[in-house]
């Protein structure tokens, strides 16, 4: 299964009786319903650690992008209207910045040990707190109530998986806790902030910018207010979308395949 | 706002003999800033900046008896930002090119510094000659090629930049653009945005940046920030430059050195300008170089348009001799709109922004006024540039 296709539904399931194993490209199975594979004793894997450093470059990519607007830099400089650079013409900084990580597993580790290379303050939450020496190897701080890292965060990165409890976990409250200065990165899933709420947001310009790797749907509607936002950076799921680690994910799946073809154990099922 | 990103500099001493306070005991960025790796951000620079200083009663200093300094202008297109102009106007008596033209004969005697701020005014030899108490030229940022130093040394008048306060934004900006070209992140964008878009390819890839290897070139106070950086994506790192860093440096970030700079270009995934314009660095990138460097690598250049050939660059990318390039910097600023290079799907060019942060530029100020009024006070010049 790559990118989620092809969907697997109960007619699908009905008509492969030797269907032994799906193997999904990508860490997140949202797009899966897993009891239904299970009541038709099929099992399921995915690509979990392949995608690490890519989705967290990608979700750094994103923070440097946003906060010096590079892509609104970028459209000035090959304009044809462009005449000179104006002098207060301005992004902010990210080194020396808070950076809240809402997600701290093997994804948001990685980008905490990528924040840290640039000298900014690390905030985390998650549902289990890391140990002492994971925390302070990259300085994180845990925040047990994610409004803590909220109030405190120049940027507030997501990387949490979608499941029904994070389903949009970001909304309109969540938005208002943060600065007005903030920025709101997502590598995680488009379900996971209420989208309506974020252009809301956005317009009213109760937190600066946003940074999206994910939409839902995607890609968005081409009239979505998302999309004419000047204040949005979106791009369409490119997290793992490198050659190497496509290679990569590629022969996870092959060998979870083949365990699961001739009934040995499954590297990466997920239940 | 951000934790104030900023050190003071500035120690105002207290006036013995209630005369205006003029003098500053200068403090070294590295002991106002305790030190790099702790809380640099968090010194409150903002009790260091009062004109009255020290004795109580002591009385206000009036503009017309601070030195003047000269500008550009205030706002406007090119002009001093004007919370700029406010943190000079506590030190300076601020005259713009319009006043000091409108009144040459009494402007020119006061003006004992000016402050270049993007590059402007322009200073050439028929304004030296018409400031005739001119002590020091205060710019804005590190970069200094567009001076003739040895001119200004001629009429003695100093020239100081600001290699402090442009360190971090610009070694941020060079992770950005490797990032962005790495990942494609302009291209991804109007790919996300565009109209015409109905779905999203699965054939659409960009290169990798963890683990990949990062060729410096250039590693002085930039550069090896960017190797700091570099680091914590776990890049193999390898540098050019003039003089080898210190062994604990080197391990500090995991950094070969290569004292050939084909060695380099041969191996790097990602080669970075980070070195300063000089006559020796004047098209340091040129064909041969470009054809030295893997046709899967990426050229970055945040540090002047002039070290590369553009010509040769723009063939290389279109031969795809080279994968692509991201430039911070080009030659002219902006580049003329017909340019090749803007035409290219396989280069991001951004508008000179590697100090274009709130924070940046007021650090750049505070470091500029500290260094002129170092040497207008007679002490220590932070960071002084002499003609070669």
């Amino acid at each position: 299964m790559w990118y989620h296709k092809p969907v697997i539904n109960e007619e699908l399931l009905q008509s492969l009786p030797n269907l032994k194993i799906v193997a999904s490209s990508g860490v997140g199975i949202d797009h899966l319903d897993l009891n239904l594979l299970s009541s038709h004793g099929v099992k399921a894997s995915n690509t979990p650690f392949v995608v690490s450093t890519d989705t967290a470059d990608l979700g750094m990519a994103l923070m440097l992008a946003s906060s010096r607007r590079l892509v609104e830099g970028y459209q000035m400089a090959v304009s044809r209207d462009t005449e000179y650079f104006p002098a207060d013409w301005l992004g902010t900084e990210v080194s020396g910045a808070t950076l809240g990580i809402v997600g701290m597993g093997t994804i948001g580790y990685k980008v905490a040990e990528r924040a840290k290379g640039f000298e900014m303050k690390i905030l985390y939450h998650n549902r289990n707190r890391r140990n002492k020496e994971e925390e302070s190897a990259v300085g994180a701080i845990y925040c047990k109530k994610i409004d803590d890292l909220l109030q405190q965060s120049d940027f507030v990165l997501l990387s949490v998986n979608l499941t029904p409890q994070t389903h949009k976990l970001i909304g309109r409250r969540e938005l208002e806790l943060m600065k007005p200065t903030a920025t709101l990165i997502n590598i995680s899933r488009g379900l996971v902030v209420d989208q309506d709420a974020l252009v809301e947001a956005l317009q009213n310009k109760v937190i600066k910018a946003a940074a999206l790797d994910v939409t839902y749907p995607e890609p968005l509607p081409r009239d979505h207010p998302l999309l004419k936002l000047k204040n949005v950076i979106v791009t369409p799921h490119i997290g793992s979308a490198t050659k190497k680690t496509r290679r990569l994910m590629m022969e996870n799946m092959t060998e979870s395949i083949q365990a699961g073809l001739t009934g040995l154990p499954i590297p990466n099922e997920v239940f | 706002m951000f934790r104030s990103k900023a050190f003071g500099l500035l120690k105002p001493i207290p006036s013995m003999s209630g005369q205006p306070n003029l003098a500053y005991k200068f403090i070294h960025p590295a002991i106002a800033s305790h030190g790099y790796h702790c809380h640099r951000r968090s010194v409150d620079y903002r009790q260091r900046y009062k004109t009255c200083p020290g004795s109580a009663g002591g009385r206000t200093v009036m503009a017309e008896e601070l030195p003047g300094v000269l500008i550009l202008d205030i706002g406007g297109t090119h002009g001093v930002l004007e919370n700029l102009a406010a943190l000079l106007k506590k030190h300076f008596r601020l005259i713009t090119m319009k006043e000091f033209l409108e009144n040459k004969k009494e402007m020119s005697k006061k003006i004992q510094s000016v402050f270049v701020f993007e590059c402007r005014p322009t200073i050439d030899q028929e304004l030296l000659e018409s400031l005739p108490n001119l002590k020091v030229i205060g710019n804005s940022g590190v970069g200094v090629d567009h001076l003739d130093l040895k001119m200004i040394s001629n009429f003695g008048v100093k020239v100081t930049n600001t290699p402090q306060a442009v360190a971090d934004p610009t070694a941020d900006i060079g992770m950005a653009l490797m990032l962005a070209s790495a990942r494609r992140l302009v291209e991804g964008c109007q790919t996300a945005v565009s109209p015409d878009t109905k779905y999203f390819p699965v054939d659409w890839l960009g290169v990798e940046v963890t683990r990949a290897t990062l060729g410096i070139i250039g590693m002085g106070s930039i550069g090896y920030r960017v190797a700091q950086r570099a680091r914590a994506f776990d890049m193999r790192i390898l540098y050019h430059n003039r003089n080898r860093r210190r062994k604990e440096e080197e391990e500090a970030v995991g950094a070969h050195y290569c004292e050939k700079m084909e060695d380099l270009l041969q191996q790097s995934d990602f080669v970075m300008l980070v070195v300063n314009l000089t006559p020796e660095t004047h098209k340091l990138i040129g064909k041969k170089e470009l054809g030295l460097m893997k046709p899967t690598a990426t050229l970055v250049n945040i540090s002047r348009g002039a070290v590369i050939d553009q010509d040769a660059l723009v063939e290389a990318l279109q031969n795809k001799v080279i994968r692509a390039a991201a430039l911070d910097v080009t030659y002219p600023e902006p580049l003329p709109r017909d340019h090749p290079l803007l035409k290219l799907s396989n280069i991001i060019i951004t508008p000179h922004i590697g100090t274009a942060t709130i924070q940046a530029t007021r650090m750049m100020a505070e470091e500029a006024i500290a260094n002129m009024l170092a040497v207008l006070n007679g002490q220590p010049i932070p960071s002084e540039v002499f003609p070669k």
